[in-house]
This record gives C-alpha cells, sequence and structure tokens, in this order.
C-alpha cells in the first residue's frame, strides 16, 4: 500500500503542476507584493514591519483560499469524470487512493507556502521565516485535509469550498469567541449557560488555527520551541482526525 | 450529495479504521480540552489604532464592526478568577480604544454604555475619573444620544467619590444640552436636587422657580412634586436666614 499511496501522491502533484494552480499562486504574490510596496509607500513609519506583516497576512490567505478550491475541484471533477471508479478498479485500497491524494495535496500546500515564503525573506528573520513557513505548510495541510474530506462526501464544489472555508473561519476565531462567551458581562440564565457550554463544546471539535503561522512572528521573532511544538502537533493530530473521518466515509461509500 | 442510500454496510469499513477515527477523536477533544483558551490579561491589551484604521478594517459594515470590537474589547482582564476585573487595565490605552469604535459607529450606544456602566465602577477613583473625562468629552457631541452616560456618571461622582461639583457639572451639561423632550426629568432635574444637597438652596430655588415657569413639565403629578420641592426649599432659606439673623 505505500507504493501506491506515493504513486497517488505524486499524481496529485503533478496535476496540481499541470492545473492553473501555479499561475494563480504567482498572481497572488504578485498582487501581495504589489499591495505591500504600495503600503510601504504611503507609510511614514516602519514600512518594512508593515510590508512584511501585510504580506504575509495576505498570502496565508491566498494560500488557504487555494489549497481549499484546488483541492475541492479536483476531487469533485475526479468522482465527475468516474477517474476515481477507474483507480478504485485497479487492485488497490481505498485507503491508498485516499491518502495518497491527501499526501500529494498536502504537499502541494507546502510548495505554495515555500513560494510565499521566500519573498519574505527580504524583511524576516531566516529563523522565523522558517518556522513560518513550517506552520504555514502546516496549516494548508489542516486546510487540504478539510477540502478533501467535503468534497469526498458531499461531491460538490461550491458546497465543499465554503465548508471548507466555513471551518477554517471558525477555527481561527473559536478561541476569540470563546472568551466573550465566558466573560463576566454575559448573560446569566439557562440559555447563555447553553451557548457557553455550545461554544465549548464546538471548541473541542476545532484546531486552534489561530494560534500558528502568524505574521508577528515575522517581526518580533518565533515563539518557544515548546509552544510551537505544540500548535504542530495539534494540527497533525486534527489532520489525522480528518484523514480517519474522511476515510470512515469512503470506505462506506458504494461506488 | 450521498444519499444513506449509497452507502455500504458498517462491517464494510476496515476495524483499523474505526479504532483510529474513535482514538482520533477522543485524542482531539482531550488535547483542546487541556488547553482551554483563558480570557487575555489586562497586559495583552494592544494600543489602540485609529479610527480610520478599523474603519478598513470593518469593510464597509461599520455598525456590525464596532459592536463586535466592543465585544472582543470587554474580555480583558476579565478572567474568572480576578477578585474585581477591569481593575488592571491601562485606561489610557482603553479609552484610546473606546475613542476609536465609538468613532467608526458614532450612533452606537455600546462604546458609552460600557464606559459608563463597566469601566467608570472601578474601584480606583484616578481610573475611574479617567473614565469619567472620556464620556464628558464624548457627550457634547450627541446630547440627546449620551446622556445616559453621563447622568450615570454623575450618580457615581455623587455617590461614589462624593464629589459633589464634579457630579454637578456632569448635570447642568445635561440640563443645559439636551433637547430631547423624551429624556425622562429626572436626568434633567438632577442639577437641582445636587444643588439642594450641597446646600446651594438659593440657586436650586431659582432653577426650580425657572423651570416650572417655562412651563416644560405638563405632567400634573411630577408638577406637585416639584411644587413640593420647591416649597420645602424655601422653608429651609427661611430657616437658614433666621438662624443668621
Amino acid at each position: 500500500m505505500p507504493g501506491q499511496t506515493a504513486t497517488i501522491a505524486r499524481f496529485a502533484l503533478v496535476e496540481a503542476r499541470r492545473s492553473a494552480l501555479p499561475w494563480l499562486a504567482a498572481a497572488c504574490l504578485a498582487a501581495a507584493l504589489g499591495f505591500a510596496g504600495f503600503l510601504s509607500q504611503v507609510a511614514i513609519t516602519e514600512s518594512s514591519a508593515l510590508q512584511a506583516s501585510a504580506c504575509a497576512a495576505l498570502l496565508r490567505a491566498c494560500a488557504v483560499f487555494l489549497v481549499a478550491a484546488h483541492v475541492s475541484a479536483s476531487v469533485v471533477r475526479e468522482i465527475n469524470e468516474k477517474g476515481l471508479e477507474l483507480a478504485l478498479a485497479l487492485p488497490m485500497p481505498r485507503p491508498a487512493w485516499y491518502l495518497g491524494k491527501l499526501l500529494g495535496f498536502a504537499g502541494a500546500g507546502a510548495l505554495i507556502a515555500a513560494l510565499y515564503a521566500l519573498p519574505l525573506a527580504a524583511w524576516a528573520k531566516p529563523a522565523s521565516l522558517a518556522v513560518w513557513w513550517l506552520a504555514l505548510a502546516a496549516e494548508l495541510a489542516v486546510v487540504a485535509a478539510a477540502a478533501l474530506f467535503f468534497a469526498s462526501a458531499l461531491g460538490q464544489t461550491v458546497a465543499a469550498i465554503t465548508a471548507t472555508l466555513g471551518l477554517y473561519l471558525l477555527a481561527r476565531s473559536i478561541s476569540t469567541i470563546q472568551v466573550i462567551a465566558g466573560g463576566p458581562l454575559a448573560g446569566e440564565g439557562a440559555s447563555a449557560d447553553a451557548a457557553r457550554w455550545l461554544v465549548d463544546a464546538l471548541a473541542l471539535l476545532l484546531p486552534r488555527l489561530d494560534a500558528v503561522a502568524r505574521g508577528d512572528w515575522l517581526l518580533y521573532g518565533a515563539p518557544a520551541a515548546g509552544d510551537l511544538a505544540q500548535s504542530l502537533a495539534g494540527l497533525a493530530l486534527y489532520v489525522v482526525l480528518l484523514a480517519a473521518a474522511g476515510l470512515f466515509d469512503f470506505s462506506r461509500r458504494n461506488l | 450529495m450521498n444519499s444513506p442510500g449509497e452507502q455500504r454496510a458498517l462491517a464494510a469499513v476496515p476495524r483499523w479504521l474505526l479504532l483510529l477515527l474513535a482514538v482520533a477523536l477522543a485524542a482531539q477533544v482531550g488535547w483542546r480540552g487541556a488547553g482551554r483558551v483563558s480570557a487575555p490579561a489586562a497586559s495583552d491589551l494592544p494600543p489602540a489604532p485609529s479610527a480610520a484604521a478599523l474603519r478598513l478594517a470593518s469593510l464597509g459594515e461599520t455598525a456590525a464592526f464596532s459592536r463586535i470590537a466592543m465585544l472582543w474589547l470587554q474580555a480583558f482582564d476579565s478572567r474568572s478568577d480576578n477578585a474585581i476585573p477591569y481593575r488592571q487595565l491601562d485606561y489610557g490605552r482603553l479609552i484610546a480604544w473606546l475613542r476609536a469604535v465609538l468613532e467608526v459607529d458614532p450612533r452606537s450606544g455600546y462604546p458609552l454604555f460600557a464606559a459608563a456602566r463597566v469601566y467608570a465602577e472601578n474601584p480606583d477613583a484616578r481610573k475611574a475619573q479617567q473614565m469619567f473625562e472620556f464620556i464628558e468629552s464624548e457627550f457634547p457631541l450627541d446630547p440627546n444620544g449620551r446622556w445616559a452616560a453621563l447622568a450615570h456618571v454623575a450618580l457615581l461622582a455623587k455617590h461614589r467619590l462624593h464629589d459633589l461639583p464634579l457630579a454637578l457639572r456632569y448635570a447642568a451639561e445635561i440640563q443645559r444640552l439636551t433637547t430631547d423632550p423624551t429624556i425622562p426629568s429626572w436626568a434633567r432635574q438632577m442639577e437641582i436636587f445636587i444643588l439642594e444637597d450641597m446646600n446651594e438652596l438659593e440657586a436650586a430655588k431659582v432653577m426650580l422657580g425657572g423651570l416650572l415657569a417655562t412651563g416644560r413639565i405638563r405632567d400634573p403629578e411630577e408638577r406637585r412634586f416639584l411644587e413640593g420641592r420647591l416649597e420645602e426649599i424655601e422653608r429651609r432659606l427661611a430657616a437658614s436666614q433666621a438662624k443668621k439673623r
């Protein structure tokens, strides 16, 4: 199975290279650099910091959208064109196909993260940038796993992209929502308790994406190794969870 | 989308996969449960951005953005283990945030409500006074919409700080600048009663008499009550003059 998984992963990477993804990634990079350049012209101080942070934030958002859209479109197209059925007609277990796709999409995400980290070297220290790249690659692996899960389960491109981006935004904001819900000024009573409980329960099922690949790492240095390792371990765990959930659904599909 | 009819039996799923799913789910819940997010500390409050920057970040949705920004702001220094929430906050920074949020949506009552009812009630008198000054500075920009915050601050100045001249100043501003007839009488007449508390009976008498003479008091019960107060002030004045003689 590892050989088959590697083959599927390689084809997923080849597909990404031959699609419009590299061009879109390059266009986003040019737009982000242009916008950062414009900001630096109008800034009266901290122009380098402004360029680095604005560029990093924009590129992070672009990378997430590109990976979510590419994975969703690729998987749904393969289902609609019966490429999936053809692949599974070969002597290949379903987990090999699913994990191969996940590996390939995560690899494409890591390459996009590398492409976006390169120009930031002009403003950030190499060590901070390396950590930012690693965290962005891990974040994109989570996005790829989520998009693969939703595309495979829902079978529709728009629905899969929407669900993936919805999950991403919720994961980025859940910590703030939790803090707001638990404040001393939040209401009393059964409905307020239920809302707090619901938010806490939801937070248990989401990764902490607000804690990784932050633009301030590029300005003020990366977090402590322990904190970073903890954040990355949390993301790795979530990729495993999404992969297991996706495999469960995929294994039950009557193709 | 897949319908239930398109699914194979649960037995078709490999056991190791079921086990992996259960273990991954339990690990995720345990991991996130162990690292529960707590409210940010007072020192985490960053310097306030300009109102223009906040407006840019709102992407045109200023009404929603300003209110969400207030929800975020009120979470600082509000941990449940705090004996007194908000005590440690840097009030200079906090006021800059409140001012910027208010500028993004000047019709929102949230920033001034929070300023008067939450932050101005800080037991630290210096910090409370900083918040009083902020509310007083914002009041003239929309007196009919912001009177409630200044009225509350006048009550705090009177009953918490026992600073009657300060309370009188706020009450006088409400009396002078508000024009909306729907504003309750107690807020507009607060100045008279503070003058009375300060034993400034002559001034209170003139003001109360003037108010009754304008004919703005239409409710007969209210008019009767105020006339009673006026008579009482006159009695007290007469008594104090007799004492002096």
